[in-house]
């Protein structure tokens, strides 16, 4: 499908201003180190009894591509519902841009857009009716919001269908238009909650394109995300939730560095695993098929000398490659309940 | 001000939705319309009977069908609150930092607007069975039957947020609907009735607002009781709008 490469425009195609003026400043915005997001002592008890946030405490600078990732269950949801006042906290503070949502809810919201994971507009209004209502929502005259949807419509590649009622359009245009939504009050702070769940490889890297350039007009962005290789790719820092608490936070770079070994799969030219495996005793090998082996490779070890002994013992190795992303392997590990230790 | 600009825009955007399928608006005449049609007939012997207010039995019926749209159409209007509700429409709209009464006095809006167009398509209807009314009672008629829309469907959005489900909505409107609808006298005036009964058809709100109706509609106009419909419409309607503005404001995990 070539939906997304043929339709969505690059930054350096979009109409004049490009998304930076769409986004109402200048361009290539520098973060300024204020915190976008602070979140301190956040605690939440469900009324079932349920504690799904013990204590959370999170900053997000402004200008950042922020990634929180965390199980089913571990309260991601709990968090951005009620940064987005959808869930009241039992106990802490949650500011955006210095306004605390409960007192001066109103302004806080106005810095916030929201992309849900779940298309949430009615599927019989049009594509135009949906955007330029969004921005009346938010106190935008409809004679602005009109020039602002196509200011924004064009990139996402959405200008084309503005007509059209909103169920006629693609899985991918639907979800190009909850972005659309999202921005039509030029939010400096955008929380994207699962935005490329169920869509596919091609269209999923577009987008990856267009968040890239919102992040370089200035917009901070929250993200979170089952795909691990999307935060990677993305962000800049990243925190991990599990059962209601951070595990893990700072840098990509950083909780990388926590993985002291990496699992390791090797794809043998012949149907040698069992012997390859008792070569590499000290890789901790598991056998996988006839011609496969998984290995772990220890910190500063390097998987050379594994392959250089196979084949020292005519044991080509056809292919050397990871058994998952390494952020996937690093959550997996934190996730686990191993103790956190990587 | 800012909740005025918020309703605007959700009471259009509310319009527009509705009147993509205009049809339904006048499917939800055709239970009144049999009313008036096979039922109302039968009424007109009783014009003689002892108790049975002055006037043709249109002008007594005609009001009375009326606020029984206003039920039956007002009063159900959650249901398309939770069709929004579970589709995340209403979310969508609570993340942003629309004015909470806003939100459902918008739709409530439309609803009355809805209402008026059936209530002036049964009025015509009803024309020639012998309907005769001036335009100055028409029009306080209907801005009566206007007060009482918006607090049906204002009740009946709270109802929906707190429900929060369609299997539960039915029968509670239902079990709130139908004794309004016998205890105000929609359909037989409660002049009929023995005293008990009258006293007890006095808690409904309904009530009183069938009877200013009925008032205005004979043409006698009687100025306490269409005072008194007013007043008690405008009581309900205040407590509507504040147990619907908590319902937006709290709906809240």
């Amino acid at each position: 499908m070539a939906e997304f490469s043929t339709s969505l425009e690059k930054p350096d195609s979009r109409p004049a201003g490009g998304l930076a003026a769409a986004m109402g400043r200048p361009a290539a915005q520098a973060p300024t180190g204020r915190a976008a997001l602070s979140i301190r002592n956040l605690t939440k008890t469900y009324a079932s009894g349920t504690q799904a946030l013990k204590g959370v405490s999170l900053d997000i600078a402004e200008g950042d591509f922020f990634a929180l990732l965390g199980p089913n269950g571990a309260g991601k949801t709990t968090v951005i519902g009620i940064v987005m006042g959808l869930v009241t906290k039992t106990a802490g503070t949650v500011s955006v841009f210095g306004h605390d949502i409960d007192r001066d809810h109103a302004r806080a919201r106005k810095f916030i857009g929201v992309v849900p994971q779940e298309l949430n507009f009615n599927i019989f209004e049009k594509v135009m009716d949906i955007v330029v209502n969004q921005g009346g929502y938010y106190g935008i005259p409809r004679k602005v919001a009109i020039e602002r949807a196509e200011e924004i419509l064009h990139p996402l590649g959405l200008w084309e269908k503005r007509w059209e009622v909103s169920r006629t359009l693609s899985g991918g245009m639907k979800r190009r238009l909850m972005i659309a939504r999202a921005l039509v009050h030029r939010p400096q702070f955008l929380i994207l909650d699962e935005p490329t769940a169920g869509v596919d490889v091609e269209l999923r890297r577009g987008m990856w394109d267009y968040l890239r350039s919102l992040r370089e007009s200035g917009t901070t962005i929250l993200l979170t995300t089952h795909y691990l290789e999307e935060a990677e790719q993305l962000c800049k820092h990243a925190a991990i939730i599990n059962h209601g608490e951070i595990i893990a936070s700072g840098t990509i770079k950083d909780i990388l560095a926590r993985l002291k070994s990496e699992r390791v799969t090797l794809d043998l030219a012949a149907p040698a695993a069992q012997q390859a495996a008792a070569l590499l005793a000290g890789y901790r090998p598991v056998v996988v098929d006839p011609s496969t082996v998984e290995v772990e490779v220890d910190e500063g070890r390097g998987i050379g000398p594994a392959v250089v002994t196979l084949q020292d013992n005519d044991i080509p190795v056809q292919m050397v490659r990871p058994k998952s992303g390494r952020l996937e392997e690093v959550f997996l590990r934190l996730t686990s309940g191993n103790g956190g230790a990587p | 001000m800012k909740i005025l600009r918020d309703t605007w825009l959700i009471f259009t955007r509310s319009l527009s939705i509705a009147l993509r399928n205009p049809i339904w608006v006048l499917i939800g005449l055709m239970q009144p319309i049999l009313y008036l049609a096979l039922f109302g007939p039968l009424l007109a012997p009783l014009t003689q009977l002892q108790g049975f207010p002055p006037g043709d039995w249109t002008n007594v019926f005609v009001p009375g069908l009326l606020l029984q749209i206003t039920i039956f159409s007002a009063f159900f209007a959650g249901f398309g609150l939770l069709a929004e509700l579970r589709s995340g429409v209403l979310e969508r709209m609570r993340v942003t930092p629309m004015n909470r009464m806003a939100m459902f006095l918008g739709r409530a809006l439309r609803d009355v607007v809805l209402l008026f167009t059936q209530s002036l398509v049964l009025v015509l209807l009803a024309l020639p069975f012998g309907l005769r009314v001036g335009l100055f009672p028409l029009v306080a008629s209907m801005i009566l039957l206007g007060l009482v829309g918006l607090t049906m469907a204002s009740l009946s959005y709270a109802a929906a947020l707190w429900l929060k489900s369609e299997d539960a909505m039915a029968p509670f409107l239902n079990m709130v609907a139908v004794p309004m609808l016998l205890l105000s006298g929609l359909l037989l005036p409660m002049s009929l009735g023995p005293d008990w009964l009258k006293w007890i058809s006095l808690v409904s709100p309904l009530t009183h607002a069938v009877d200013a109706m009925r008032s205005l509609f004979a043409g006698q106009f009687d100025a306490l009781t269409v005072f008194r419909g007013f007043a008690v419409t405008g009581v309900f309607l205040a407590f509507s709008l504040w147990v619907a503005t908590g319902a937006f404001s709290r709906s809240q995990a």
